[in-house]
């Protein structure tokens, strides 16, 4: 069994800075690191490795720095890692990110599963995975919370559409997403962290996937979205009206106020 | 006269109803669709036909449907690739879609497989100039609002629920419902799919919501909660930390990963307010936050700030709503 996952380099989201008056973060305050929903994705690769004995690939689309997260992945189990990197790439939304993925997939050879996190906390789009999925033309099943069953023609997993919780079962190939309630990454060990520093990883440019593309174009010229113009929302900015404990009292009058002002008390 | 382009609303059928959300759409639709210049139409897949009248009367010119019980279920494979064989055909501008969980694992699959563009989770939209979609977006964690346009047709996006109000029903409004027919109606790789269990928590549309989080000890807690929240007539929520650590289930989450909500009244108990945190409930009409920390960031966001000991705080609460 072959599993690849599709991880990504994002900013550290909770630590950057953000430089409202340009309307864009301060890529230079914070590190990178791997898309925490990804280690989500790693992880339910290893798991199914540890079962089955599959072998994983991991995939990122990137600059070269985005080795380092490759490496991490490595070190967290992963056999093989590719990094698709090409100027050309630039400013890719999620088709042309989704297409050239795709199509590096099928650069990397037969596959039963792939696995991609929800979302990333940059793009936060959650698109990239169904959408590699359609470039593949295979099933996907986004939301994944969980791995009901799994043996070497069938995979059983649990998602969440339409306001309730279904199991799904799909023979291979098949594309999943999934959300942090699948599990919980374990760190690497620091051997497994050395071992991965002298890891290979293998790069793909536009010239190695070229022949695989479903699209004309890629990067800026081949995505059919644009940011026109980006603003900075006014900050809701709330009058608080602050009590010490010892205005409990007037707190809770002015609740009481509010419940009744907003026709919400109960009769 | 060539007639006129469309902008079509794809709509969620779940659970024997039409998604809320599509409502919402019909209203925004109307004015985009004005605007541009466009008639507005509603896509339907479902097992069983029902009276569409609602749709029309809320602002559909027009109600495409298919009719199959392979609609039954949320099968994203079945579903795109009918939908990409309408579309294929359809003289359509602009497609809006809602952004449940369905609506984002689907649009994806119809924008890749049209190579057009897509916009996911859209807070508002416009119509340019030249008639183009403006399609509005926060990103960056909340921090910038971005306009995405597309150069591709249809121009597609994915809104989020409780954006927009449901307009008004007219009933007096005319319009055309069409039969469509389903084309494919076997997915081969899809072995089974059964539903499981309802999610019967709904903390999205909750008038009252009454949150916990780190500063609530354990899981028996949130009981106390529970009761204010039944006394108000509320839901319970919580941060993600408390549903992390095993203390509530993550239905009730509020946040970025979470659920968005937008409540008449937020109460958040012993939460701190970090950004994702309050991506989810930024836009309650009025917050409320009680928490022993003077300097907790909720308190730069909250309405009214009590800095006491939830613990005590609550029964009170409670003692006096009772009377
Ligand atoms: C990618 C990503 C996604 C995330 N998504 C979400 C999300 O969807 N939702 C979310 O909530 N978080 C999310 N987070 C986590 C978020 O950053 C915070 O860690 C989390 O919101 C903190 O939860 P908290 O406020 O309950 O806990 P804390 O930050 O620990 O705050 C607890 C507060 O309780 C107060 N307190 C303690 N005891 C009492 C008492 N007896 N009475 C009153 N007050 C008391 C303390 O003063 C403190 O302010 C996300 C983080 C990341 C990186
Ligand atoms: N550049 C990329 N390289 C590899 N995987 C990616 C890339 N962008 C997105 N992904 C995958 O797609 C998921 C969803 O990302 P997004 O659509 O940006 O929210 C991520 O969790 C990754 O698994």
């Amino acid at each position: 069994m072959h599993i690849i996952v599709l991880i990504k380099q994002v900013p550290e989201m909770d630590k950057v800075l953000f430089d409202s008056e340009k309307g864009r973060i301060d890529r230079k305050s914070a590190g990178v690191e791997v898309n925490p929903f990804d280690l989500n994705a790693l992880e339910t690769a290893v798991a199914i490795k540890e079962q089955t004995g599959a072998e994983i690939s991991v995939l990122s689309m990137g600059p070269n720095r985005a080795e380092e997260a490759l490496k991490e992945a490595v070190a967290r189990g992963a056999d093989n890692a590719y990094l698709l990197s090409d100027q050309k790439f630039a400013g890719a939304d999620t088709i042309a990110t989704s297409a050239s993925l795709a199509a590096a997939v099928e650069t990397i050879g037969a596959y039963d599963l792939i696995i991609a996190g929800e979302m990333s906390v940059d793009g936060d789009t959650a698109q990239v995975g169904p959408q590699t999925a359609e470039f593949l033309n295979i099933n996907h099943a986004a939301y994944v919370s969980e791995l009901i069953s799994l043996n070497e023609s069938e995979i059983t997993i649990k998602t969440s559409l339409w306001q309730a919780n279904y199991s799904k079962s799909f023979s291979y190939p098949l594309l999943i997403t999934v959300t942090k309630d699948i599990n919980t990454p374990r760190l690497p060990s620091f051997k497994a962290k050395l071992k991965a520093r002298k890891a290979e990883v293998k790069n793909l440019t536009l010239a190695d996937i070229k022949e695989k593309l479903k699209i004309d174009k890629v990067g800026f010229k081949g995505s059919p979205t644009w940011v026109d113009n980006i603003v900075v929302p006014a900050e809701i900015s709330r009058k608080t009206k602050v009590f010490s404990e010892e205005e409990k009292e007037s707190a809770y009058h002015k609740i009481k106020e509010i419940l009744i002002e907003k026709n919400l008390m109960e009769d | 006269m060539a007639a006129k382009k469309e902008l079509l609303i794809l709509a969620e059928y779940s659970q024997n109803k039409i998604h809320p959300v599509v409502f919402e759409l019909l209203n925004k639709g109307q004015k985009l669709a004005e605007k541009a210049d466009l008639n507005l139409s509603v896509l339907l897949l479902l097992p069983k036909k029902i009276d569409f009248s609602e749709l029309i009367a809320h602002g559909a010119d027009k109600v495409y449907y298919m009719e199959d019980p392979v609609f039954a279920n949320p099968d994203e494979f079945i579903y795109k690739e009918n939908i990409l064989s309408f579309l294929a055909k359809a003289q359509i501008e602009i497609v809006l879609t809602g952004a449940t969980n369905f609506g984002r694992s689907l649009a994806p699959r119809i924008a890749a497989g049209l190579k057009t563009g897509l916009t996911a989770d859209c807070t508002a939209l416009d119509i340019d100039e030249a008639g183009n979609l403006i399609q509005i977006r926060p990103a960056f964690s909340e921090n910038i609002l971005a306009h995405i346009k597309s150069d591709s047709r249809p121009q597609m996006a994915t809104i989020r629920y409780q954006e927009f109000k449901k307009g008004t029903a007219d009933r007096s409004r005319q319009g055309e419902i069409i039969a469509l027919e389903t084309k494919i109606k076997d997915n081969p790789n899809l072995k089974d799919i059964k539903k499981l269990s309802d999610r019967e928590i709904n903390i999205a549309e909750a008038d009252i919501i009454v949150a916990g989080g780190s500063g609530v000890k354990n899981g028996e807690d949130f009981k106390l909660l529970k009761e204010l929240a039944d006394l108000l007539g509320g839901q319970l929520a919580a941060s993600r930390d408390v549903v992390d650590a095993g203390l509530i289930a993550k239905e009730y989450q509020v946040g970025y990963s979470g659920q968005r909500v937008k409540p008449k009244l937020y109460f958040a108990f012993g939460i701190s307010g970090a950004p994702q945190h309050l991506a989810g409930m930024k836009e309650a009409e009025t917050i409320v936050a009680v928490n022993t920390d003077p300097s907790a960031p909720i308190f730069n966001l909250a309405d009214y700030g009590i800095v006491a000991d939830l613990y005590q705080v609550i029964p009170e609460l409670i003692e006096m709503l009772k009377n």
